[in-house]
């Protein structure tokens, strides 16, 4: 948004020669294990490491400087460590100068965040705050990562968008080593925007609202396109409950498991005419549906997959579907051809010759040129060799917009009732929900582990490994309890990988007001013991 | 770049500077055996099967360590150098079980192959041979700690591809080993399980557990992909055989990974082959599912779609694309929902 | 009470913090920065009561590990106490000290000024000693030691073969100071090596005066001290350190302890040196913790020398700073390999990295590092004190200086000798050893510990320098010589220092992880008599490609013992490969025992003694063993008084 592009500004490999990393809301070596060894690789060639996080992860262990700030205040972080680069003079006045705008309103926030006040907010000392400051503003090149723990909150988007500040105040973008890069969390969440699965946007995040887009899709697909947004997942919610969506055809998704407040969408959907839900395995979500259509895995289809780092690769077909199942790609053109558009591709590959046509930054991939190594997008035509890092010399909104954010609190902090705050996330041998599948993995890990301060622990009399109930406003759940000060007091720690131990019974269904990304990250429980 | 020329073997041969003598030997296809060496892991010289007569050096020096200088004479395939390796592969024979026909390395064993080029048996020197209890204690890495030849190239994955360090020697002389701290078991250290270290042992002392007894290196077909799970993108090889996967091994030309993999992407693809994988569309009648033809099923929902199209306006669909799906069934969803049924209520999980 | 170290008065300033550059000269000289008679008086006087002289007698007794563990410190006690009794304590001091290097007779004890040696003392000659010495001023005779070759007693140690044919170096302070004073040290011009090389010289100036020495590493190998740090010298680095290696790990090699024991501010000298031409600010000394005594002098010294502003921060007002700390090992042998040495120094397991990158270029936590051995830094002093000149007058052309040698086994005077680079074996084993104990014959010397060669009688002319070993298929190696007479058998010998380089290999590189195992077994079957011709081939075959394809100087040198003894003794290898016979009697599957009927006197002991109760006779018939059963035990041959008993 302040650079007028979403994605990871850098690529993977950079990060084993990375001077800095700041690595915020993000827990990589059991989320992203592969960039979490990069980044220990970058440790042991001498990186210097800043981490943000309440939980003392694995890089927080390696840290150079690890703050460890209360849930929810990265804001008034940033811009406290803000404060002490101007303060310092620590910032790239050429590179302000030069390339962005917005410096003045920047400035005038970012002054209402003095240390001294950010420590009381943040419960981080005023010389870890100095010392990262340091460490990221003095840097050679520092490149700054997160993950959900940024972007699950209600001002999620204001996280993302103070993150670019930091970055341009010190003109760490735009060069090797030296950018914003958000770890995407699903194999191809990076692709599913990419290909315009979102209610504004056509592939290529080309605007349903402009004319000249609509045009150019209706041009092609001899259909006229509608011009007003559609409606983001949580609305969809809303209208099924509101009878305005009547029907809903449900790809891949276990939203009866993932979502926030999963009572709640279970109503919704039991609220619907009908629901056809396509997937591998018989998904908490299929079990509402009114027919189940059989999927194929990754393994039984060609396609492409893009990751984080905007690389679009190969997915290659290795074995026939199980028993009667089809490729999606399948399912979806025999759909399209009953309901009276025939989608007549012979192969994905024929589908990516059309995505090519129309989504500019894919204009140049084929199947045959990605090969075994794949392209990094933007690949603008069939010569490019793909890009390994954005914004060079210039953002793709022209200048980088400095944006002033505020500080704001969590929609549902901790309170006498639910005293113990929630934080979600996911753990190394699971991934999602789909891993449970693999009996190796589920023997490996089979249960929740929920982490609880000793503190609380004591207090509550919970020993180590013993079952207990949590309970929010919104419902309740079994789990057993790992005490642990990985944690912080007053802090309760789930991942969502167990659907014995549904951590989204609990968690708070309000979101961000631009991304409708849920709070998945704060919300009050209570832990008890069982009778 | 500063080149140097040297003669190998009687060819001469232009290298750039700092090259070893063992990269000028394949920069040039002259075939030099190595146990130890891999060329995403430090330079570790320890099993000696690469070394060369090099003239005015003493002993024979390893050619994995040693610089390649301008004017260097180095000869391979001298019968001084070739006996002394075939002593060294009948040093590591005389102390390896010769079990190999029912080893899973069998067909892709380094020890085996060298062997074979040598003519070595074992027979040489008869010993005493390690009897050390094999590690079976966690669901994905079989150790067998009687074939570990101690290249020590899973000690220098773990280190510094993984960072972890959970590997390393103990003991001494003939009863030096490789493991975990204290000779724990793989459970009990912090061993994550990322199987760098069975991806680069060239014997059989660790193995997937999961594909032990499913196939031959030479029946298994291996098929490039990317991982389904996090935003990495690693890719790796889908061991198939007679259409079933029967396991993951990695792919050093893998882009963004290399030969590195996490747990999941390593051990996890059993998940494909799950007995609760859905088979057949299933429609519901009275709240149980039945089993349906495809035909069934998809006229059921192509005519449940047009009705509530009919009835309420294509905006009262709406449509769920999946991050787990691939970019063409992502774009081919929401040309459905705009182009088909008339919406742009496309949305998708993208937030978790 | 005011010592040597104390101020002569208010105008003296040096302190660690406020260093004088003069510091160590005028303990000995001074004062230098004011001229006052009375300080000078005071500054000699003090002097004075650490020399001996003939109104400050002393007594200094041997407190090294040999001699404490043969109750040194209760004769330092007794001494004290019957001193005090007699009334003698202002004129006679009690001084124990480090190794007198005399172990074959110890516990010894020097008197000075009078030069007098005395020999296996135990406490109850104290009294005696006292009262002939210090009051009747005769000699206690029965103490004196008396040469084995000469018969004559030695009326000073001086005159004793064992000290006169030693030049005594490095080891000039060890025995006659108190280690744990740095004043006895400094008093007998200790650290003015360092002020020369401080006040005088250059770092480039430095390392041409020890290339001018022709000083060479003495930890095995030989390489010369200046060149090597002229190396370190020139690496980039923006931190480097230096080492001392005193991972002695020889069997029967103790020289490095006997120096740290007895003289370690010797080392501290020579490393403050090497740390200043080489331009390095810290150091470590890597010890084995089986050195605890070495450990606790040094830590003493270290402490002294920074208290005194000797370590640490702008040393003698010179702006140069040196750090110095020890490590103690944890017992691997292959830690004395320097790239082992300085993993395990970083915490790691000690095993040997592939070179290059050599140390000087990247060592100890990646930095150029320099590391020498004890003896090597204890040379160093006395270069930068008297000159590269005087010293290079010792030794060889390619040899220069001293090398202080570990005299054990069968040799009548185990314990440490300094000799010139260049003596013959001979001189060593006969003049200063003694010769070989209870008459017997000479077989072979071990030299260089289980890297270096048994070398037999024909060799014993061999002048004793880096360049004649090596050639010799022997090495000087750090110092140790292994005496064999005819009863050692040279199989076993070689299976011994086999069996010793197997379980001390890291298990690194498969020729010596794997290839000394299978020496030892082929070894040992020779041993047990189920040797075949042709392992003889096969052991020499396997023995090279050990040597050329090892990784480290502990697997190209390990099979050095078994090549060496096959030149020269392959004939006893045949012998119990052919004839089923070890001609030393040692091996025991291959020897029968027999009973002399001449010489039985038929009184029944070894029957009785006998656990295989395979021994038969009575008073009329010599008894008789019955080889079928016998089990080789040797116990009818220990209880045997007649010697009738044949091992054969």
């Amino acid at each position: 948004m302040t650079f007028g592009s979403g994605a990871m500004t850098n690529s993977i490999n950079e990060i084993p020669d990375s001077k800095v990393l700041l690595i915020i809301g993000s827990n990589p070596t059991e989320a992203h294990p592969i960039i979490g060894t990069k980044m220990k690789q970058a440790v042991a060639r001498g990186a210097k490491v800043v981490a943000v996080d309440p939980r003392r992860t694995e890089m927080a262990d390696v840290a150079d400087v690890w703050l460890r700030l209360r849930p929810g205040t990265d804001i008034a972080l940033i811009n406290g460590i803000m404060n002490i680069i101007l303060a310092n003079g620590w910032e790239d006045k050429k590179f302000i100068a030069e390339r962005t705008e917005g410096f003045d309103q920047l400035r005038e926030q970012v002054a209402k965040f003095p240390p001294e006040v950010v420590s009381k907010i943040t419960g981080v000392p005023v010389d870890q705050l100095i010392e990262a400051a340091r460490i990221y503003a003095t840097a050679e090149s520092a490149q700054i990562f997160y993950t959900l723990g940024i972007t699950e909150h209600i001002y999620g988007t204001d996280n993302v968008m103070i993150l670019a500040d930091l970055s341009m105040l010190t003109g760490n973008v735009g060069k090797v080593n030296s950018g914003v890069n958000p770890l995407r969390g699903q194999n191809n969440v990076q692709g599913a925007c990419d290909m315009g699965a979102l209610p504004d946007v056509l592939p290529g995040y080309q605007k349903v609202t402009s004319p000249t887009v609509r045009a150019k899709f209706e041009a092609a697909w001899d259909v006229p396109i509608k011009s007003e947004p559609g409606l983001m997942l949580p609305d969809m919610l809303e209208a099924a409950l509101s009878h305005e969506v009547r029907a809903m055809y449900v790809m891949g998704e276990d939203p009866v498991l993932t979502d926030a407040d999963v009572n709640h969408v279970r109503e919704a959907l039991e609220t619907l005419d009908f629901l056809v839900v396509q997937n591998i395995f018989l998904s908490e979500t299929a079990k509402l549906a009114d027919v189940v259509l059989p999927a194929g895995s990754f393994a039984e289809k060609d396609g492409t997959f893009t990751n984080t780092e905007r690389r679009v690769q190969r997915v290659n077909k290795a074995i026939e579907p199980i028993g009667h199942a089809r490729a999606d790609w399948k399912i979806i053109c025999d759909l399209a051809t009953r309901m009276g558009y025939p989608f007549a591709y012979a192969s994905p590959a024929d589908v990516m010759q059309e995505i090519a046509s129309l989504t500019p930054q894919y204009a140049g991939i084929t199947f045959e040129r990605l090969g075994r190594k794949g392209l990094q997008w933007p690949v603008p035509d069939a010569e490019h060799p793909g890009t390994k890092f954005l914004h060079e010399g210039k953002f793709a909104r022209g200048k980088g917009l400095f944006m002033a954010i505020e500080y704001q609190v969590p929609d549902e902090p901790p309170d006498e009732e639910y005293p113990l705050l929630l934080s979600t996330g996911r753990r190394l041998s699971h991934y999602n929900i789909s891993t449970r599948y693999s009996e190796a993995l589920d023997s490996y890990a089979p249960e929740e582990l929920a982490e609880l301060n000793p503190e609380d622990a004591e207090r509550l009399g919970i020993k180590d490994g013993e079952r207990v109930k949590v309970a929010s406003r919104r419902g309740a759940l079994e789990t057993k309890i790992r005490v642990t000060d990985r944690v912080l007091p007053g802090m309760l720690w789930m991942s969502f990988h167990y659907k014995e131990s549904p951590a989204n019974v609990l968690t708070n269904a309000a979101s961000d007001k631009v991304t409708k990304t849920y709070e998945y990250k704060v919300c009050g429980v209570k832990v008890s013991k069982l009778i | 770049m500063e080149w140097i020329t040297l003669s190998i073997d009687g060819r001469t041969v232009t290298v750039p500077k700092g090259t070893t003598v063992l990269e000028a030997c394949r920069m040039n296809n002259i075939p030099i055996p190595t146990l130890c060496h891999d060329p995403e892991l430090s330079n570790y010289g320890s099993c000696r099967m690469c070394i060369v007569e090099i003239e005015g050096m003493r002993n024979l020096p390893p050619s994995c360590v040693t610089q390649a200088t301008q004017g260097m004479v180095v000869r391979t395939q001298t019968s001084k150098v070739r006996n002394a390796r075939t002593t060294i592969l009948e040093l590591l024979v005389a102390n390896h079980p010769l079990d190999c026909m029912t080893c899973q390395k069998m067909g892709d064993c380094a020890l085996a192959e060298y062997a074979y080029e040598y003519r070595v048996t074992g027979e040489v020197f008869k010993g005493q041979r390690r009897e050390l209890p094999l590690d079976d204690s966690n669901p994905f890495i079989l150790r067998d700690p009687n074939k570990c030849i101690l290249c020590g190239k899973c000690v220098r994955a773990c280190e510094e591809i993984q960072g972890r360090s959970v590997l390393d020697f103990s003991f001494r002389g003939f009863n030096a080993q490789v493991g975990p701290a204290f000779n724990l078991p793989y459970s009990e250290s912090e061993c994550v399980f990322c199987g760098s270290c069975v991806s680069v042992c060239p014997v059989g002392a660790l193995t997937e557990k999961k594909m032990v007894g499913q196939g031959r290196p030479w029946e298994v077909e291996k098929v490039q992909t990317t991982c389904p799970f996090c935003g990495t993108g690693c890719n790796f090889d889908l061991n198939v055989k007679d259409g079933k996967v029967i396991g993951v091994t990695s792919n050093p030309e893998a882009p963004v990974n290399g030969k590195a993999l996490c747990v999941k992407g390593r051990f996890g693809m059993d998940l494909i082959h799950n007995s609760e994988r859905l088979t057949t569309p299933l429609i519901k009648k009275d709240g149980e599912f039945v089993e349906a033809t495809w035909d069934e099923a998809m006229d059921l929902v192509a005519q449940k779609l047009g009705e509530v199209k009919q009835e309420h306006g294509a905006d009262a669909i709406a449509v769920l694309s999946s991050a787990r799906c691939t970019n063409e069934e992502n774009f081919l969803m929401q040309k459905l929902a705009r182009a088909v049924i008339g919406t742009n209520n496309i949305d998708h999980c993208a937030r978790t | 009470m005011k010592t040597l170290l104390d101020p002569c008065c208010d105008r003296c300033t040096h302190t660690p913090e406020t260093p004088c550059r003069d510091y160590v000269r005028c303990l000995t000289e001074g004062p230098i920065c004011h001229d006052d008679p009375a300080c000078k008086a005071e500054k000699q006087r003090l002097l004075k009561e650490i020399k001996p002289n003939e109104e400050n007698q002393q007594i200094f007794v041997c407190t090294g590990t040999g001699c404490a563990s043969c109750g040194a410190h209760n004769i330092v006690d007794s001494l004290n106490e019957e001193i005090n009794h007699q009334g003698l304590a202002n004129t006679v001091n009690v001084v124990p000290t480090g190794c007198h290097g005399f172990c074959e007779q110890g516990p010894t004890l020097i008197i000075e000024p009078r030069q007098i040696l005395y020999t296996l003392v135990k406490p109850d000659d104290v009294a005696e000693i006292v009262q002939k010495e210090f009051v009747e001023g005769e000699r206690v005779e029965r103490l004196l030691y008396v040469d084995p070759l000469t018969n004559q007693p030695a009326t000073t140690f001086a005159n004793a073969n064992f000290f006169a044919k030693q030049t005594r170096v490095v080891l000039n302070n060890c025995g006659f100071i108190n280690p744990e004073k740095i004043e006895d040290y400094i008093a007998r011009d200790g650290y003015k090596g360092l002020t020369n090389a401080l006040q005088k010289m250059t770092p480039v100036e430095v390392i041409d005066e020890v290339k001018k020495s022709g000083l060479r590493g003495r930890g095995g190998a030989g390489f010369p001290t200046g060149l090597k740090w002229s190396f370190c010298r020139q690496a980039i680095g923006d931190k480097k350190y230096i080492i001392c290696n005193a991972d002695e790990g020889d069997p029967g090699a103790f020289m490095d302890r006997g120096v740290l024991e007895g003289d370690p501010h010797a080392v501290i000298e020579g490393m403050l040196i090497g740390a200043y031409a080489i331009g390095a600010d810290e150091g470590y000394v890597y010890c084995r913790a089986e050195y605890p005594l070495a450990i606790k002098h040094l830590e003493i010294a270290i402490r002294q020398a920074e208290e005194v502003g000797l370590l640490g921060d702008n040393i003698l007002n010179s702006g140069f700073n040196f750090h110095l700390f020890i490590r103690a090992g944890a017992g691997a042998f292959v830690c004395g390999e320097e790239t082992a040495l300085i993993a395990s120094i970083e915490g790691k397991r000690g095993m040997p990295k592939v070179r290059p990158p050599f140390p000087a270029q990247s060592g100890l936590w990646g930095k150029p590092t320099n590391n020498n051995n004890v003896e090597t830094w204890a040379n160093v002093p006395h270069i930068l004190r008297n000159g590269a000149d005087r010293y290079a007058q010792f030794g060889t052309e390619k040899s220069k200086g001293t090398k202080i040698f570990a005299l054990t086994g069968k040799v009548n005077n185990t314990g440490l000798a300094e000799v010139p680079m260049g003596m013959t074996l001979r001189d060593i084993i006969f003049d200063i050893g003694g010769g070989i104990q209870n008459g017997k014959k000479f077989k072979a010397v071990q030299i260089g510990g289980p890297s270096g060669g048994c070398l037999p009688d024909e060799m014993l002319d061999l002048q004793v320098d880096y360049d004649t070993l090596t050639k010799a298929g022997a090495m000087v190696g750090s110092g140790g010589l292994v005496v064999m007479d005819e009863t050692t058998c040279m199989v076993d010998i070689a299976r011994f220092f086999l069996n010793f380089s197997q379980s001390e290999s890291c298990g690194k590189c498969t020729p010596c992880r794997e290839g000394t195992k299978r020496m030892w077994e082929i070894l040992d079957k020779i041993t047990k008599g189920e040797g075949r011709e042709e392992d003889l081939d096969t052991l020499e075959q396997l023995a090279r490609v050990v040597k050329e394809t090892s990784l480290c100087g502990l697997g190209q040198n390990a099979p050095n013992p078994v090549l060496s003894a096959l030149k020269y003794f392959r004939h006893e290898f045949e012998a119990h490969i052919r004839d089923k016979n070890c001609p030393a009697h040692v091996c025991s599957a291959l020897l029968t025992y027999r009973i002399d009927p001449d010489k039985c006197k038929k009184c029944g002991l070894c029957a009785k003694s006998c656990p295989a109760g395979c021994i038969t006779g009575d008073k009329k018939t010599p008894y008789e063993i019955d080889a079928t059963a016998c089990i080789k035990c040797g116990t009818c041959a220990k209880v045997c008084k007649f010697g009738a008993v044949l091992r054969e």
